[in-house]
């Protein structure tokens, strides 16, 4: 299992969508390099015929009753958002630079 | 007035049903009493004063019009600011949510309202619920009742020194690996994490969509579980929800009995790295139930010694896909890159680098890397496959037992600072809480006593999943019997309050 390098930290920080400073990055590079060894000890015990876990109490094709409802105020939700335009929400420019 | 701030819930909830008091009354004594001592403890993040006192209002007049009202009807109440309240700013104590006012309320604030118990406003916590100590709050840590310089546990601590230092006799936390029982446990205080799936989470700002589970959190066994009873039940809203009928937890604590039950102390969870004074609090409870005729057994589950690490990366995995959606575009913060072209991923990343502070970017990077390509198998699914073990642990361990104990945290509160640049060493501190969000069993702390310190040590009570019930039974017992060598509650013969004197 790999440690995190400063070169993982910026790829994994574009992935997450999440500005670092210089500072930051070589900050998290060594905190989770630390962090990254520690947990890799999961891979001891977690031998081929263990099955997975993903929740705790199974469930299995939840439903409930189609009712209508009230939806949400759409006043008061776009009142919350950082930007609204005519009843919508209004977001910067969602193509790239050479579009 | 003040006295009214030293009732239990359900002394509180008998004198207004008696008319002795009425609610307005309870809710503006416990709003004088946040005006008085919360810029000490900062408990609160805001107060809710105009809408409690209304609140407030509206059940005195029901209850003098004869209705018929909820158990807790009147008695106030603090909500963990993870928990949305429509019209009031719902902050995750994160800058990404400053000024966010919500446009619905969670289910368990509709419970709540319905109920007719007034909010008294939202507490403090590490920023999303991440973190052991309120010191990850944008907004500044909250200190611990019994010694100011100390952390009140977390990250549900504003909700945990709101209820010890009298500014509320009831609020509910979230439990993602310990949120609710560890605060309690450093706070002197009692708290609940149900069952996986045991009170809607509707309305819960997610952080680890597997583990979360909200909860009571209050001064004694009995006011926890009225309220459980209040909050829980079946909730179309969540799919996780459980169809459970919420059982007569309020009667267990009041009435249970412990007489041939057989108690398992967990092997894994004590010993080494666990303080003197917290081991010695524990074994003088554990000859309580004796005492009380409950049998006393060992129980060993070695795969315990890996739930931190599968607990820090299923947690980080699913909080860096949870927290996708802070993104600046419908919510929040939106901050504009510095320079170049103002496009939609460029301000997502400019405001997410903004307003996550340093413990989300930490846990987001980690999850996101833990799921990416080529790590996925070997972190990822090899948690998963250790959770398996944990449940496979509990279910052995409860074939042997019908409750598991534990001391709730290896230490009692620390110091500001003390773990804040050592990740690791604060991840620590939830060692004994995360076992029960992996298998989605129910957990409780409730105070043990209090260590050569002077500060509270907590006593873990875990039961099989869908037995919230045995937390009650056996808490009750347990409580009633250290209330009965300590002279009266602990916050009080400590005279954490002043009321000592």
């Amino acid at each position: 299992m790999s440690t995190i390098s400063r070169h993982e930290v910026v790829r994994v920080a574009a992935l997450a969508r999440i500005e670092l400073t210089e500072a930051e990055i070589d900050r998290l590079a060594g905190e989770l390099a630390v962090i990254a060894a520690a947990v890799a000890r999961v891979s001891e015990v977690a031998t081929p015929d263990v099955p997975a876990t993903s929740h705790p109490i199974p469930m299995w094709n939840v439903m409930r009753d189609d009712v209508p409802v009230e939806p949400l105020p759409v006043d008061e939700i776009l009142a919350a958002a950082p930007e609204a335009f005519e009843g919508r929400f209004a977001v910067p420019q969602i193509l790239g630079e050479d579009a | 007035m003040t006295e009214l701030t030293r009732l239990t819930a359900a002394a509180l909830a008998a004198a207004l049903r008696a008319g002795e008091v009425s609610s307005v009354e309870a809710t503006r004594a416990h709003l004088d009493r946040m005006a008085e001592v919360d810029g000490a403890y900062h408990a609160f993040l805001r107060d809710n004063a105009a809408d409690a006192l209304a609140a407030a209002a509206v059940v005195d007049a029901a209850r003098m019009r004869g209705e018929d009202l909820s158990p807790l009807a009147g008695v106030p109440i603090a909500v963990k600011d993870n928990i949305v309240t429509r019209g009031l700013e719902t902050t995750a104590g994160s800058r990404i949510l400053a000024g966010w006012i919500p446009p619905y309320d969670a289910t368990l604030v509709t419970k709540l309202r319905a109920a007719g118990m007034p909010i008294l406003g939202k507490t403090n916590l590490d920023e999303f619920a991440m973190g052991s100590s309120t010191e990850h709050s944008a907004y500044g840590p909250t200190r611990n009742p019994w010694d100011v310089t100390r952390i009140p546990g977390g990250s549900g601590g504003g909700s945990a020194a709101a209820v010890a230092s009298l500014q509320a006799p009831l609020a509910v936390g979230s439990d993602t690996g310990g949120s609710i029982r560890q605060p309690a446990a450093v706070t002197g205080t009692v708290g609940v994490k149900p069952t996986y799936g045991g009170v809607s989470r509707y309305g819960l700002i997610a952080l680890a969509s597997s583990l979360d589970q909200i909860g009571p959190v209050a001064r004694n066994v009995e006011d926890a579980a009225i309220l459980h009873e209040v909050i829980g039940g079946h909730d179309p809203r969540d799919s996780t929800s459980l169809p459970d009928a919420v059982a007569p937890f309020a009667d267990a604590a009041r009435h249970g009995d412990v007489r041939g039950m057989r108690v398992g102390v967990v092997l894994e969870l004590g010993g080494e790295g666990y303080q003197d004074g917290v081991r010695a609090s524990f074994e003088a409870a554990l000859d309580l139930l004796r005492d009380a005729g409950a049998e006393v057994v060992e129980v060993s589950c070695p795969s315990f010694d890996f739930a931190l690490a599968a607990y820090y990366l299923i947690l980080p995995a699913e909080a860096s896909s949870n927290l996708a959606r802070f993104d600046g575009m419908r919510y929040g913060l939106r901050v504009e890159p510095k320079d170049g072209p103002v496009t939609a991923e460029r301000v997502m990343a400019a405001t997410r680098g903004a307003g996550f502070g340093d413990e989300v970017k930490r846990r987001i990077i980690l999850g996101t890397h833990a799921l990416s390509a080529g790590y996925y198998d070997a972190y990822y699914g090899s948690a998963q496959k250790v959770r398996t073990l944990i449940q496979r642990d509990f279910t052995a361990a409860f074939a042997a037992a019908d409750v598991l104990v534990s001391p709730t945290a290896p230490t009692t509160a620390f110091r500001f600072g003390e773990k804040i640049d050592d990740p690791l060493a604060m991840y620590l501190n939830d060692v004994a809480t995360i076992p029960a969000n992996l298998a989605g069993i129910p957990g409780m702390s409730l105070p043990s006593g209090v260590s050569g310190d002077g500060l509270p040590v907590g006593f873990q009570i875990l039961a099989p999943a869908h037995e919230d019930i045995r937390l009650y039974r056996v808490g009750g017992v347990l409580e009633r019997a250290l209330e009965a060598r300590w002279g009266g509650p602990l916050l009080d013969v400590h005279g954490v309050n002043g009321a000592a004197e």
